[in-house]
C-alpha cells in the first residue's frame, strides 16, 4: 500500500470531524474521496498532508509512519483549492520552489522545471506571474509544482471547483492522463459525484466523518452499501417495502421477487431512474405500475419524468430519447411503468 | 458606442463622483485650515521674489548639518522600529482571539495618553537619578549612572516608543492579507518554517513594511516635542530650528524656507521608499 490510513480520529471540541477512518490506496491508484461539504473529507486530506495531527490513528506513506511528521518531510505534492500559487514568483520560480527546498543542483532544477512546464503544456509561460494566467492555466501550474519533485503521493483538494464546466472537463481528462503517465498515487477530493465517476479508479464515499463505502465506481453505483451512498451517488428511487418469503410487497408495484437469502422484514430497494421503462416494452416486464406524470424535463439525450404511482409513491424515471421517437409523455398523461427484477438492488440496513 | 467595458467605466466613474461628494466637507475643512496656511507659509520663503533665504539655509553649514542629523535620527528610529515591530506584527497576525485583543490593547494604549505626558514620563525614567539608573545602581550592575537623557540615546528611546505602533499596524495589516494557504503550501513543498518565512511571508509583507517605514520616517523627520525634551538641547532636529526662527528671531521667511526644505526632503524620501518597494507591491496586488 502506498497510503494506509488507520483508525484516524480528529475532534474539534465536542465534534468529531473524523470518527475512525480506515483507507488503503495502492501504488499508482487514483482514489477519490467523495462527500458533501462538512463530511470531513478536507480534514482527512489535511491529515494525510500533515497540516492536521490526528487525535488517534496512524498515517503510513510508502509503509513509513508519518503520523507526526511535519508536512515537509512527507514528500507529498498537494494542489490547493485556490491553487496557493506564490503571487510574487514567476511560474518557473513557483515550479522550481520544491526543488530548491530539496537543494537540487541548478542545472537539474532548470531541466526539471522545463519538463514540468512541457508536461502541462505551458512552455511559453515560464516567465509570467500567476495573476497573468487564466484560472485553468494557474491550475496546471499548481499541478506542475505538486509533481515536479516526484512526490510519493499527489493530493488534489477540489481543484476544479472554481472553473467553468467545459474547462473543468478538459482538465479532468488532462489530470487523469498525467496521473496515469506518471503512475502517481493520487487522492482526489470532490463533492461532485459526476467528477468522481469520470476520474477515479476507486471512490471512497464519506459522510459525517466516516467512510461509508469504498469501491469501484460501477459497483458503488449499482450496489451501494448504505442508504446514504445510494442517495448521494446518482439519482435514485429508494422504495420502502416488506420482504416475505423471497419477495417484497412494494406499494404501487405489487410483489417484487428478491434473492432467496433476503430475510423477512422491512427492506429498502434501490431502483435507478434509468431502470424504469415506459411504453410498449413494459408489458413484458414482471413488475408494473400505473401512474400520472407530474412533470417532464428535457435533457437532450434523455428526458426525466416525475411520476405519481397509483398507490402512493413518487418515482423518478429517465427515458432515452431518439430523434425519430415520439415525444416523451407530458404533464398529466397517464402511463404504465415497469422494471425487471434484476435491476433492483437491496440496500443493506445499518 | 457602448461596449461593456465602456459602460462599466461610466458606472465606475459615476460611483466615484458620488463618493467624492461625500468627502467634500472634509476636503473643505482641510483646505481651509491646513492646505491654505501651509501654502501661505511656503510662499513666504520666496517673498519679494528672492531666493536669499534658501541661499542662507544652503550655504550656512549649520542648517545643512542639522537637516542631515535629523535624517540620520529619523533613519535610526525607522530602523529600530522596523526591527522591533516586525516580530510583534507577526505574532499579532497569528495570535488567537485573546492574544490579539491583549496585543492590540497594549499597542494602542499609548495613543490614549498625550505625547507630552509620555515624554515627561521618560524624563522621570531616564534621568541621572531616574528610575532606571537608580535601580541598576541598587542592584550593583553599574557604578556611574548611564547617560540616557539629553543625548541621542534618549531621543531614540522616546521617539521609538511613540512611533512603534505606526510601524506595527501596516505590517500587521499586510501580513493578514497573505493567504494562509501560501506558507502552508510552501511547507508542504518541503520548506522549513524559516525558509517559508524568508521566501513567502517576508516578501509578501513588503508593502506593509514600506508603508510603515515611510510613515515612521516622515513622522520622525518633523518630530518636535520628544527630541526637544529628551534631547535637552544637545540633539537638534530641523523642527526645533524652525521653531527657534519663528519664536525667538521672528524670522518667518527663513522659517518658511527651512520648512520648504523639510517638506522637499520628506517628499523625496517618501518617493524613494515607494520606488524601492514598487516591485513588491506590484507582485502582491
Amino acid at each position: 500500500m502506498q497510503l494506509s490510513v488507520q483508525g484516524i480520529v480528529r475532534r474539534f471540541g465536542p465534534v468529531a470531524a473524523l470518527g475512525g477512518v480506515d483507507l488503503d490506496v495502492a501504488e499508482g491508484e487514483f482514489l477519490t474521496i467523495l462527500g458533501p461539504s462538512g463530511s470531513g473529507k478536507t480534514t482527512l486530506l489535511k491529515t494525510i498532508a500533515g497540516f492536521e495531527i490526528p487525535d488517534e490513528g496512524t498515517v503510513l506513506v510508502g509503509g513509513e509512519d508519518v503520523t507526526l511528521a511535519p508536512p515537509r518531510r512527507r514528500d507529498v505534492g498537494m494542489v490547493f483549492q485556490n491553487y496557493a500559487l506564490f503571487p510574487h514568483m514567476t511560474v518557473a520560480q513557483n515550479i522550481a520552489f520544491p526543488l530548491e527546498m530539496r537543494r537540487r543542483p541548478r542545472e537539474e532544477i532548470t531541466r526539471r522545471v522545463e519538463e514540468a512546464l512541457r508536461l502541462v503544456e505551458l512552455q511559453a509561460f515560464g516567465q509570467r506571474l500567476p495573476r497573468q494566467l487564466s484560472g485553468g492555466q494557474q491550475q496546471r501550474v499548481a499541478l506542475a509544482r505538486a509533481v515536479v519533485f516526484g512526490p510519493r503521493l499527489l493530493l488534489l483538494d477540489e481543484p476544479f471547483g472554481a472553473l467553468d464546466r467545459k474547462l473543468r472537463e478538459s482538465l479532468q481528462l488532462e489530470v487523469r492522463r498525467l496521473q496515469r503517465n506518471l503512475r502517481l498515487t493520487t487522492i482526489f477530493i470532490t463533492h461532485d459525484q459526476e467528477e468522481a465517476l469520470i476520474m477515479s479508479d476507486r471512490i471512497a464515499v464519506m459522510d459525517k466523518g466516516r467512510i461509508e463505502q469504498v469501491g469501484f465506481p460501477g459497483d458503488l453505483y449499482a450496489r451501494p452499501a448504505t442508504r446514504f451512498v445510494a442517495d448521494f451517488l446518482g439519482e435514485s428511487n429508494l422504495l420502502e417495502g416488506t420482504a416475505k418469503g423471497g419477495g417484497a410487497e412494494l406499494p404501487g408495484f405489487g410483489r417484487v421477487p428478491l434473492p432467496s437469502t433476503q430475510p423477512d422484514g422491512p427492506v429498502t430497494l434501490l431502483l435507478r431512474p434509468e431502470a424504469l421503462r415506459l411504453g410498449e416494452e413494459v408489458e413484458a416486464l414482471p413488475c408494473r405500475a400505473r401512474g400520472t406524470v407530474i412533470d417532464t424535463v428535457f435533457l437532450g439525450l434523455s428526458a426525466k419524468l416525475r411520476l405519481r404511482l397509483e398507490g402512493g409513491p413518487v418515482v423518478l424515471a429517465r427515458i432515452p430519447l431518439r430523434p425519430s421517437a415520439p415525444p416523451p409523455p407530458a404533464e398529466g398523461d397517464s402511463v404504465t411503468v415497469g422494471f425487471s427484477a434484476e435491476d433492483v438492488h437491496v440496500v443493506p440496513r445499518t | 458606442m457602448s461596449s461593456p467595458g465602456h459602460n462599466r467605466e461610466v458606472i465606475a466613474r459615476r460611483r466615484e463622483r458620488g463618493l467624492l461628494l461625500l468627502a467634500v466637507p472634509a476636503l473643505l475643512l482641510l483646505g481651509a485650515i491646513f492646505a491654505w496656511p501651509v501654502l501661505r507659509l511656503l510662499s513666504m520663503s520666496v517673498e519679494g521674489g528672492t531666493l536669499a533665504h534658501f541661499e542662507k539655509a544652503a550655504l550656512d553649514g549649520l542648517y545643512v548639518s542639522v537637516l542631515l542629523d535629523s535624517m540620520k535620527i529619523a533613519l535610526m528610529v525607522m530602523g529600530i522600529c522596523l526591527v522591533l515591530a516586525y516580530p510583534v506584527a507577526l505574532w499579532l497576525s497569528r495570535a488567537g482571539r485573546v492574544g490579539l485583543a491583549l496585543g492590540m490593547f497594549a499597542l494602542l494604549l499609548p495613543f490614549w495618553t498625550s505625547v507630552l505626558v509620555r515624554t515627561y514620563a521618560w524624563l522621570v525614567l531616564l534621568g541621572r537619578n531616574g528610575v532606571i539608573n537608580r535601580t541598576l545602581r541598587d542592584w550593583g550592575w553599574i557604578e556611574a549612572p548611564l547617560p540616557l537623557l539629553h543625548n541621542t540615546a534618549g531621543v531614540l528611546i522616546g521617539m521609538v516608543h511613540v512611533l512603534l505602533p505606526y510601524m506595527v499596524l501596516p505590517i500587521y495589516a499586510s501580513l493578514l492579507r497573505i493567504d494562509p494557504d501560501l506558507p502552508r503550501a510552501a511547507e508542504g513543498l518541503g520548506a522549513p518554517a524559516w525558509r517559508s518565512f524568508l521566501r513567502i511571508t517576508l516578501p509578501l509583507s513588503l508593502p506593509g513594511v514600506s508603508a510603515g517605514c515611510a510613515l515612521v520616517f516622515v513622522l520622525s523627520l518633523g518630530f518636535f516635542i520628544t527630541p526637544a525634551l529628551l534631547g535637552g538641547g544637545h540633539v537638534v532636529m530641523v523642527s526645533m530650528l524652525i521653531e527657534q526662527q519663528v519664536r525667538e528671531f521672528l524670522d518667518w521667511p527663513f522659517a518658511a524656507a527651512l520648512s520648504t526644505l523639510l517638506l522637499l526632503a520628506t517628499l523625496a524620501i517618501y518617493a524613494l521608499i515607494g520606488r524601492l518597494t514598487r516591485g513588491a507591491r506590484l507582485a502582491t496586488q
